[in-house]
């Protein structure tokens, strides 16, 4: 049995009955789980594994799959769709992240200074997650409308002739990234209890040594909370990549329209429409196994970077 | 950390391989679909029992609840249960997957020909001719919709048709007439449209004419002679010179108001269904819409200056673009007869009669005019006619409601193809593209053209291939 210290492994021995206490242990711990892990095999390996086969075959849902070997992979390289959505899906989240983790870091850091009444914005910033997805694809078109929108009047308040957010194509990204700041509040929140864990003797060692506050926000606070800093980065990508709900409600499904725009046209909106109005399940497949290779190939890297930037108590 | 990740990754990159190869050798395939057999003969005096489950169909008004306090009567030893709300595609495929369709379901007509393409329903010949449903008596232009490879794979219910709107005192202050934006003369509409539209300080205040891109494209290129697909639904047609000129002409009109993006823009945000409505308002001019959208306006803005008259192609024909609901049997139904016997009831003439008697009613208590039911019947759309439509109370109105039955007499429909939504995209990611200014009608079309032309021959060579 090996045990690891310190990141390195060494080999402790045991005596036979606390092997049998180890094995008794494991086998009532595996007992206790058994139902998880039965739930993830068949809700959730089961239906990877088979996408997997199924990205290997034509496949309409209604008949039989059809093998075909890797024609789906190679009709993805043929298919203009798949590398628009692709750049926009990129875009999107190469935007929208550092913007989310940047701006609830900062609510973060405002609701630290705010003392008994950050309870009330506590609650208030995280409401609007709360918010179905589709009323927010809703609201967008309301609040971001080119001429009447909320949004365009406070921007008239102060003399700027606001865009169609909504209808130009130049602008619906821009548009989507705004309005997926509706719902930062569950990063604001999770930034709070990192925060409130910076110690404070740290901070006022750096106060008596003449730091300001933005040296100890910069120096002693970020670094401190950079695994969440990490953390949220990582989460908020993944959720980038796969963002559908509220561009679909918006410009692809809203009140009947046939009004939509490539602007909005994202990775897991393209999947949906292959596997579910095209009934192109195979190709469907084929296409979430692309991005779940993209997703996991990001993460690597971003798990690499963080090896130099993350600080973590206690080490790795 | 980083290396326990890349480890995982290439393991779970080695199990799914594995499992995908092991998986494949599995495979069977059926090498194509294949028409469903339908043993059933429908007897029509056959005591019915047993389950049925009816998906994509609701009770929210009287039309519908009328009809299906009849069926069920009907159907006295079946027990009935509806999937309420619009046919959830999702839903119904992963029933089709798991072998235990519903037993029938109310699906959009331009679904029929996805569906039937793949073997997901049957055909209905058997249940018409069994069941005695007088399939005859349909709209000639909605059972072209549900007819799949010669063979009737729905029956169908209400008929949506165009008519045109248009502000009558607007027209009056531009010195135009309701026959200046039928569609009958395009340079008319673009006279209309630039007399209409007003601007303040910059801002687009009345929209002159809005021509329902992308939508009412096959509106726009059936007045121009065209066809955005061949009559038995193999060819694309959309880069014919009809086309591209209907939506060099239906998009050029946004154009002389300041552009799609902001007309559309002003558009969304008026409130259509309430009081605030762009005619009682008058803040547009004139506009092809639903019939529907008649007995919204007579509702929400009685006195509004609206006046109706058919749309017209341009030798001066009133025409509609027809669509609508159709019933089908799911392949794999487990309760076909009892399905058969519920259409029937449900599209009977006799039922649409009572449903319109409700309606009739429902709209006399509120003071409200009666304004027709299109249902896709023939017989019962003349019978309802007779019987319940009467003087709408003001001159509008009832132009209205002419305009609206002499559109529902001259509809046309695009043929069942098995590749109805990805020819549907095609042509509407041209429009929008176009809309969007990122393509000129020519360059937008000709690529919809081959995109198109790819999946009809690919959707057709697969249905033949599996006969």
């Amino acid at each position: 049995m090996a045990s690891v210290i310190a990141g390195k492994k060494e080999k402790v021995q045991l005596r036979p009955g606390q092997r049998r206490n180890r094995r008794r242990n494991v086998r009532a711990a595996l007992l206790f789980i058994s139902p998880w892990i039965l739930g993830m095999l068949v809700f959730t390996a089961w239906p990877i594994f088979y996408s997997g086969y199924l990205s290997l075959t034509d496949y309409d849902v209604i008949n039989d799959p059809t093998f075909i070997g890797l024609d789906n992979y190679a009709q993805m390289l043929q298919d203009p769709k798949v590398s628009l959505a692709l750049w926009n899906t990129f875009i999107y989240t190469v935007v929208s992240v550092p913007l989310q983790v940047l701006i609830s870091l900062a609510l973060a850091l405002l609701l630290l200074r705010v003392g008994r009444a950050s309870g009330f914005f506590r609650t208030a910033f995280y409401l609007p997650n709360m918010t179905p997805p589709v009323a927010i694809g809703i609201i967008l078109l309301l609040i971001f409308n080119g001429h009447d929108g909320l949004v365009n009047e406070i921007l008239e308040v102060f003399g700027i002739d606001g865009p169609a957010w909504t209808t130009d194509p130049d602008w619906i990204k821009p548009g989507l990234i705004l309005m997926n700041l509706w719902t930062l509040g569950a990063s604001v929140i999770i930034f709070l209890a990192a925060l409130h864990n910076v110690p404070q003797e740290m901070i006022d060692s750096a106060r008596v040594d003449g730091a300001n506050s933005w040296q100890v926000t910069t120096r002693i606070t970020v670094p401190m909370i950079s695994g969440t800093i990490f953390f949220i980065f990582i989460v908020n990508t993944i959720a980038s990549f796969q963002t559908f709900t509220e561009a679909y409600t918006a410009y692809f499904g809203a009140g009947g329209t046939t009004y939509s725009t490539d602007a909005a046209l994202f990775y897991v909106i393209y999947l949906f429409q292959q596997a579910f109005e095209f009934l192109h399940m195979g190709y469907a497949s084929a296409m979430a196994w692309l991005l779940f290779v993209i997703i996991m190939a990001v993460t690597a890297v971003q798990v690499l970077i963080s090896r130099k930037l993350v600080y973590y108590e206690g080490g790795r | 950390m980083s290396s326990t990740i890349r480890s995982s990754v290439f393991k779970m990159g080695g199990v799914a391989a594995a499992v995908a190869l092991v998986a494949t050798g599995c495979a069977t395939g059926t090498g194509g679909p294949e028409e469903p057999e339908v043993t059933s003969s429908f007897p029509p005096d056959a005591e019915l029992s047993g389950e049925l489950t009816v998906m994509g169909f609701g009770t929210s008004d009287e039309i519908g609840q009328t009809r299906y306090d009849l069926a069920t009567e009907e159907l006295a030893n079946v027990d009935v249960s509806l999937v309420e709300g619009q046919l959830n595609i999702q839903q119904f495929l992963s029933a089709v997957a798991t072998g235990e369709p519903p037993q029938l379901i109310y699906a959009d007509r331009n679904q029929i020909g996805t569906f039937a393409s793949r073997g997901a329903i049957m055909p209905l010949d058997k249940c018409i001719s069994g069941e005695g449903i007088e399939i005859d008596n349909f709209l000639d232009t909605a059972v072209e919709q549900v007819t799949f490879d010669g063979k009737a794979y729905g029956v169908p219910e209400f008929n949506q048709v165009q008519v045109l709107f248009a502000n009558s005192e607007l027209l009056s202050e531009a010195n135009m007439e309701l026959s200046d934006v039928d569609g009958s003369d395009w340079d008319r509409i673009e006279a209309a449209a630039e007399a209409m539209v007003k601007r303040e300080n910059g801002d687009l205040k009345v929209i002159g004419y809005d021509t329902k891109l992308p939508e009412f494209l096959p509106l726009w290129v059936h007045a121009n002679g065209g066809a955005l697909i061949s009559e038995d639904g193999r060819t694309a047609q959309l880069n014919s010179p009809e086309v591209v000129e209907a939506l060099t002409f239906a998009s050029s009109i946004y154009d002389l108001q300041g552009g799609f993006s902001e007309v559309k823009a002003y558009r969304d945000s008026t409130d259509f269904f309430g009081a605030g409505n762009q005619f009682a308002t008058g803040t547009l001019g004139a506009m092809p819409m639903e019939q529907w959208y008649i007995n919204v306006l007579n509702d929400v803005s009685p006195d509004a200056p609206v006046t109706f008259t058919t749309f017209k192609s341009k030798d001066g024909e009133p025409f509609s673009y027809s669509s609508g609901s159709t019933w089908a049997i799911p392949a794999g139904s487990s309760n076909p007869e009892a399905a058969c016997r519920f259409i029937k009831t449900m599209t009977a003439t006799e039922s649409w009669m009572a449903a319109a008697e409700a309606r009739a009613t429902e709209r006399e208590k509120a003071g409200k005019p009666f304004t027709g039911l299109f249902t896709a019947n023939v017989e019962a759309d003349r019978k309802i006619k007779e019987t319940f439509v009467e003087d709408a109370g003001a001159e509008n109105w009832n132009a209205a409601i002419d305009a609206a039955y002499e559109a529902n007499d001259n509809g046309f429909a695009l043929p069942a193809n098995p590749a109805d939504a990805q020819f549907q995209t095609a042509w509407q990611d041209a429009v929008n593209s176009v809309l969007n200014g990122q393509q000129d009608p020519q360059e937008a079309l000709d690529q919809a053209q081959e995109k198109a032309q790819s999946v009809l021959d690919k959707a057709w060579e697969s249905w033949e291939s599996g006969d």
